[in-house]
């Protein structure tokens, strides 16, 4: 005799329901369509649609098709990897300050991105400067620092949570000193190239490129979305999560690794933008519930919107000055106090 | 997850056991005041000669046997830190004994894959984290994971079962509440409930009555004394030694990590072994009504 509510006030639309899921998704992605259409619009050159979508040789489909679009694309790419996975990290770790930048990910995909591009610059060779080495070991850097997360994190078999953050700090600082050591290694020109890519920026990627990082990033979020109801069951602890039927450590692995190659593929390409995966879940939890099946998709929306407009902000605020600043730098300066804010909520 | 809305929820507190006139019905078993009372195709569960030893080396339980027969209330009693909870996980399929075997129906628990373990065994922990957001019935729905398919997504009859379990438990009242803002015995009885919803043959009970008002430790008592006349075989961690002779067709003492004393609770739970194995003197006292004899620590 279950009772359906058809008068249903606020604690209820917390809930998870397909039809909510929907009904939010396409929401986010209305917002996320009109950042898109605004982000395409402004820019340091003035364009008009009108021009760009009739005359494909003007100047105007140039800049809008070959230049803004391709970056949005890549940022909406990023975005999206980066909260769903910052979404994931905090419910597999039952830590609301976990997301890909403290548990280390970021830190060790940056160190393996410079560790290629020293390695190219030392070299001189152009193919060894290429993207496709600069992702795979910034991939590689992900996956290490995921691992390093994971062992130092487990004791006797059982994750801890708190000791995986831990050991991402750490790791963080190991990577950011080492990667100070590599910028001394090269040319200056290339040290501020490296700067700008380690602060976070969205630069101009080929479309096969994204359609390749928006295919893994795809796939490693319909693994967190199909693991999203174990997640929520691991809320309730190791334990009583496997008494409901979850494969706790497998599960575990799945989503560390699904993560970790949505973050490698967001930072490999857009190098360290900070906070994205803490600051959107956070927001979309608080809007939504705690109900993974929504958070993950809403996330990855979310996220997308987020950073075109964080690169909108950066494209724009320097102007003036005829210069830009990296997507990063506002996501930082963004997330630094919404973090400080969380840790002040959480040991109150 | 559908919802259990306010309207049902404020109409339900007034069903609710413990909530204004309607404590009186707690004589009233779980089946009488509503609750599905379909027989039960029981599990045995066989402890041989389990051993559990942690990191460190330090031995949690040491060659126990211990069988759990559905028709059955099966006792855990013991001082803190004697291995009971560790036993019950163990019996529970959730650790894996470091020496000896668990077997569930005849197979080694270690065969069975986690669901369909959680088909067969209910676990109920000491606590959930403290600071679970999720609603009261958003945990008791995630009682039913073990009969949903691979997206997680509850039908109807999840959700009747749970609507069920809140009102057994008397939770109904508070069923859209977060569990943050519950306090300890609000809590239990949505774990409580999110055992029954689970439906499965073999619960296992860490301290069911703990942060439980008496009321509601009357309530607990009787859900898992209805769960076993009806085929299910429950375990239950209790420290209450009255009330462990009260409800239990068998206890078993456990202490340091050894069974100590095993059988019928008139015959295990006396004052000499009591006064052993937790150094406080006890006394059987008869009860001027029903002339049960109970024990009592002095």
């Amino acid at each position: 005799m279950i009772r359906t509510a058809s008068t249903e006030t606020t604690p209820h639309a917390r809930r998870f329901s397909p039809a909510r899921l929907v009904a939010i998704v396409a929401a986010l992605s209305i917002v996320a369509a009109l950042v898109f259409a605004v982000a395409a619009a402004f820019g340091t050159e003035k364009i008009s649609f009108r021009t760009a979508l009739l005359d494909p040789g003007s100047l105007d489909a140039r800049i809008l098709f070959g230049l803004r679009v391709p970056r949005l694309v890549l940022g909406a790419i990023a975005g999206a990897a980066l909260s769903a996975a910052g979404a994931a990290y905090q419910g597999l770790l039952r830590n609301p300050l976990a997301d890909p930048f403290v548990l280390g990910v970021t830190g060790g995909a940056a160190l393996g991105g410079t560790l290629a591009l020293v390695a190219g610059s030392l070299v001189g060779g152009a193919a060894l400067q290429g993207g496709a080495l600069v992702t795979a070991a910034a991939f590689a850097g992900a996956v290490v620092a995921t691992l390093l997360a994971f062992a130092a994190g487990t004791v006797g078999g059982r994750l801890d949570p708190t000791r995986a953050l831990l050991a991402g700090v750490v790791f963080n600082s190991f990577a950011a000193a080492t990667i100070t050591i590599l910028k001394v290694a090269v040319s200056p020109e290339k040290a501020q190239e490296l700067l700008f890519w380690l602060t976070g920026s969205l630069g101009y990627e080929s479309a096969s490129t994204l359609a390749l990082a928006g295919l893994a990033v795809l796939v490693a979020m319909a693994v967190l979305a199909r693991q999203a109801h174990a997640l929520n069951l691991m809320v309730l602890g190791d334990d009583a999560a496997a008494a409901l039927g979850v494969e706790v450590q497998r599960i575990r692995l799945v989503v560390f690794f699904a993560a970790s190659l949505a973050v490698a593929v967001a930072v490999s390409l857009t190098g360290m933008v900070a906070f994205v995966g803490l600051i959107v879940p956070h927001l979309m939890r608080l809007a939504f519930g705690p109900d993974q099946r929504l958070l993950v998709p809403a996330s990855a929306v979310g996220g997308a919107a987020f950073l075109v407009a964080a690169d909108l902000g950066a494209r724009l605020l320097f102007v003036p000055l005829g210069t830009e600043l990296p997507a990063g730098a506002i996501t930082a300066i963004a997330g630094g106090p919404f973090f400080l804010l969380l840790m002040r909520r959480r040991s109150a | 997850m559908r919802r259990i809305g306010r309207r049902e929820a404020q109409a339900a507190e007034h069903d609710a056991p413990g909530s204004g006139d309607a404590a009186g019905r707690f004589d009233a078993s779980p089946a009488e005041r509503g609750g599905r009372a379909k027989p039960i195709r029981g599990v045995r569960i066989e402890a041989r000669a389990v051993g559990v030893f942690f990191p460190g080396g330090r031995e949690a339980v040491r060659g126990v046997d211990l069988d759990l027969r559905p028709g059955e209330v099966l006792g855990v009693v013991g001082p803190n830190g004697a291995g009971k909870s560790t036993l019950a996980k163990a019996m529970a399929g959730l650790l894996p004994p470091s020496s000896g075997e668990v077997r569930i129906d005849g197979a080694p628990a270690g065969s069975l894959g986690r669901r369909e373990l959680a088909r067969r065994i209910a676990w109920l922990a000491q606590d959930v984290p403290p600071d679970l957001t999720f609603t009261a019935a958003e945990v008791v729905l995630m009682g039913r994971s073990p009969h949903l398919g691979v997206l997680g997504l509850d039908g109807p009859g999840d959700r009747e079962a749970a609507w069920e379990a809140l009102r057994a438990t008397g939770a109904a009242g508070f069923a859209d509440r977060s569990m943050v803002a519950l306090s300890g015995g609000e809590r239990r009885r949505v774990l409580l409930a999110r055992i029954l919803a689970q439906e499965a043959p073999t619960w296992i009970l860490d301290e069911p009555t703990t942060h439980l008002d008496l009321a509601h430790q009357q309530l607990a008592l009787r859900l898992a004394r209805d769960h076993a006349e009806r085929g299910g075989a429950t375990l239950c961690v209790l420290h209450d030694i009255t009330q462990a002779r009260a409800c239990c067709d068998r206890v078993a003492v456990i202490a340091g990590g050894e069974l100590r004393a095993l059988g019928a609770p008139g015959e295990v739970l006396r004052p000499p072994l009591l006064r052993e194995i937790f150094g406080v003197r006890f006394v059987e006292v008869t009860h001027p009504e029903t002339g049960a004899i109970h024990v009592v620590a002095l």
